[in-house]
């Protein structure tokens, strides 16, 4: 059992490295000088060679690599180009602002997705059914993008009652940081009217980007749950005169939740995916916007530190499904996933 | 007179289908007395499950019955609100299914599955978790399992398929009940522990003195477990006698052909089988079901579809060549 969760973790760590390698090279073969970037076109040959050799670019790929992935152990990421601070300054600054909107993302995504499914499989071939289905088709074709920028236009323009843009009204003060989450700062800081007004701001990105994944977990669950609604076990438990609604929501859901769970990490990478344009389009200043004008810089340090800072969050998301999965499935927990 | 707790009498089910309506059920007449233990015999497919799934009412959605009657304890099942089925299946009847591998949940413990059907039984005191605990322990007990306890806190996977078995009878015998429904519950386990299983179950259902009906495609398990054996063809009943009386004098020409092919020890070789095979449910013969591989059929079995007569005790079969205007 702890050798099974120990096993899982090597991975993890093993991943998480062959992660390191992946983005160093691809952020060291682009084309472009990036010393030469961040200085402009005017400078002086002599101080952009200066930078090269300050940011070990004129050291070879191998020890540059080494360099590199020593002082990311201790947190040490180099400087950004665009902020001129470190990039783990950097990265504090945003990440919380980005976690606030995959939360919101992420309980959203799973109570609609569930709700929806368990209601198309209890409906399966009414036209309740059917509206799910047409929902979900949209859900998956339309990327988040196109719904945020739906969304704005109809509860910010047309009918204004969200905000379209920022963290925080304008003239309002942000809050004492404590964990850089506004709403649970504010929250801390004993202030409501902060807190509603952080979290008002969340809520039209958060949807935006829920879409894909709510439809894709409502077609999962209701089709495990119509699956499962034919399996023995389901007809005798009915047999046995047990109330529908407890068979509904107890014996058959429960079992047929795991491949839902077992997609949620997918469509959370998704919510950080389509985080990148729906940050750019909110004006919000997370991780994902963050990264986006680093990529755009060129700003190699910054690339590096977001994108392993994503793959981390992505890995925990992964531990906890795994060990949500393992809670809802005896066979996971006690054979370790070997069956 | 002894009480009847299951009278089907006429029952015609179909299910929905790409190809249209396949009618399954073609009039099916069957009874089971108190106490009695009753079996149905048939080839694969030929209805034998949508017979005994009809008297729970848990058949798939596609399936519809445009006739027939099912009387349990004199009331009709068909005609029930949901609250009296309710307690038809919590307290009247269970069933206990073919594959064990698949007829208990996967991520429940058997104890918490076992007291689940125990609280919705309706028995007195089982609102208490001791209780439940108590009577899960004790059906457990009397099928013969080591360690009650330790299977009530383990999951279906840990168990082997004849235990499994055994907890589904447990299961369906843990509170009282006036008919135990069995379809094929040994097909699915090794040859070793078949006959153990049939043994459990035929020795809880007299100790509890409920009905039973057994189906099998096995002449040998219909005889040693049961006291009236129904012989089924195509979705009907086409035979129905006492055990002994139907193994000396099996009347109907199908249930002569199914007894030939029971292989016998006493030499002889391989068992013939029956030429053709059994019909088609979408356009099913006008007739008698049998008729088109019946090596006696007469014209008029091609055009009527025979009645059941009564040729002795509990013996009827439905056969023209039994009628007293023969085959004209």
């Amino acid at each position: 059992m702890i050798l099974t969760w120990l096993k899982r973790l090597g991975t993890y760590l093993f991943v998480l490295l062959g992660l390191s390698v992946l983005i160093f090279i691809i952020s060291r073969v682009a084309p472009g000088d990036p010393a030469r970037i961040a200085l402009g076109p005017r400078a002086p040959e002599s101080v952009v060679q200066a930078l090269r050799e300050k940011m070990n670019l004129d050291k070879p790929y191998v020890v540059q690599y080494f360099l590199w992935l020593n002082d990311a152990i201790r947190l040490d990421l180099g400087d950004s180009l665009q902020s001129r601070r470190p990039v783990i300054e950097d990265i504090k600054e945003y990440l919380p602002a980005t976690l606030e909107i995959v939360i919101i993302a992420g309980i959203w995504m799973i109570a609609w997705g569930l709700l929806l499914g368990i209601l198309a499989a209890k409906f399966t071939g009414t036209w309740l059914d059917g509206v799910i289905r047409v929902f979900s088709y949209l859900g998956v074709v339309a990327p988040a993008f196109v719904w945020s920028i739906i969304l704005m236009l109809v509860f910010a323009y047309v009918i204004p009652v969200f905000p379209s843009s920022g963290r925080i009204s304008l003239g309002m003060a942000p809050p004492p940081r404590v964990t850089g989450m506004y709403t649970i700062d504010y929250l801390l800081a004993g202030n409501f009217a902060g807190f509603k007004d952080a979290f008002v701001h969340l809520i039209l990105p958060a949807i935006g980007l829920t879409f894909g994944g709510i439809a894709q977990s409502a077609r999962i669950t209701r089709g495990t749950m119509v699956e499962n609604s034919r399996k023995d076990y389901i007809l005798a438990e009915r047999a046995y005169g047990i109330p529908e609604r407890k068979m509904l929501f107890k014996y058959l859901l429960k079992p047929s939740l795991i491949p839902t769970v077992s997609v949620t990490s997918l469509d959370i990478a998704s919510i950080f995916g389509g985080a990148f344009l729906v940050e750019q389009l909110y004006n919000y200043p997370g991780l994902a916007r963050y990264g986006m004008q680093a990529v755009l810089n060129k700003d190699l340090n910054a690339i590096a530190g977001v994108a392993m800072v994503l793959g981390c969050v992505f890995m925990i998301v992964n531990i906890i499904i795994d060990i949500i999965v393992a809670r809802l499935d005896p066979r996971v927990r006690m054979l370790g996933g070997e069956n | 007179m002894t009480q009847t707790i299951v009278d089907i009498r006429d029952l015609y089910v179909q299910y929905r289908t790409f190809d249209g309506q396949a009618k399954v059920l073609n009039g099916v007449n069957l009874t089971v007395k108190k106490g009695e233990k009753v079996s149905i015999v048939g080839e694969t497919a030929c209805g034998k499950t949508t017979t005994v799934k009809s008297i729970l009412r848990i058949l798939a959605p596609q399936a519809s019955i445009p006739r027939g009657e099912i009387l349990f304890n004199g009331s009709d099942v068909l005609k029930m609100g949901y609250s009296e089925l309710n307690k038809l299946r919590s307290s009247g009847a269970s069933m206990i299914f073919q594959d064990p591998t698949m007829s208990l949940n996967p991520v429940f413990t058997i104890g918490e599955q076992m007291e689940a059907v125990i609280r919705y039984s309706g028995q007195s005191g089982v609102e208490q978790k001791s209780v439940r605990h108590e009577l899960a322990v004790k059906a457990l007990e009397e099928t013969a399992m080591p360690d009650p306890e330790r299977i009530l806190q383990s999951y279906p996977f840990q168990l082997s398929g004849g235990m499994r078995q055994r907890v589904c009878i447990a299961l369906s015998l843990a509170t009282p009940r006036d008919l135990v429904i069995a379809d094929e519950p040994t097909t699915n386990l090794d040859v070793t522990i078949q006959d153990q299983v049939l043994k459990i179950l035929k020795q809880r259902v007299e100790a509890k003195g409920c009905s039973l009906i057994l189906i099998t495609h096995s002449f040998g398990v219909a005889r040693e477990t049961t006291d009236r054996i129904y012989v089924m063809y195509a979705g009907n009943m086409v035979e129905t006698a006492p055990t002994q009386e139907l193994f000396r004098e099996p009347l109907h020409p199908y249930s002569r052909a199914l007894m030939s092919c029971i292989p016998r020890l006493s030499g002889g070789g391989m068992a013939e089988g029956i030429p053709g095979r059994l019909s088609n449910y979408h356009n099913p013969p006008k007739g008698c079901r049998f008729a088109p591989r019946c090596p006696e059929a007469m014209p008029r079995c091609h055009e009527e579809k025979p009645e059941s007569i009564d040729v002795g005790r509990e013996h009827q079969v439905a056969c023209f060549l039994y009628d007293k205007d023969g085959g004209k």
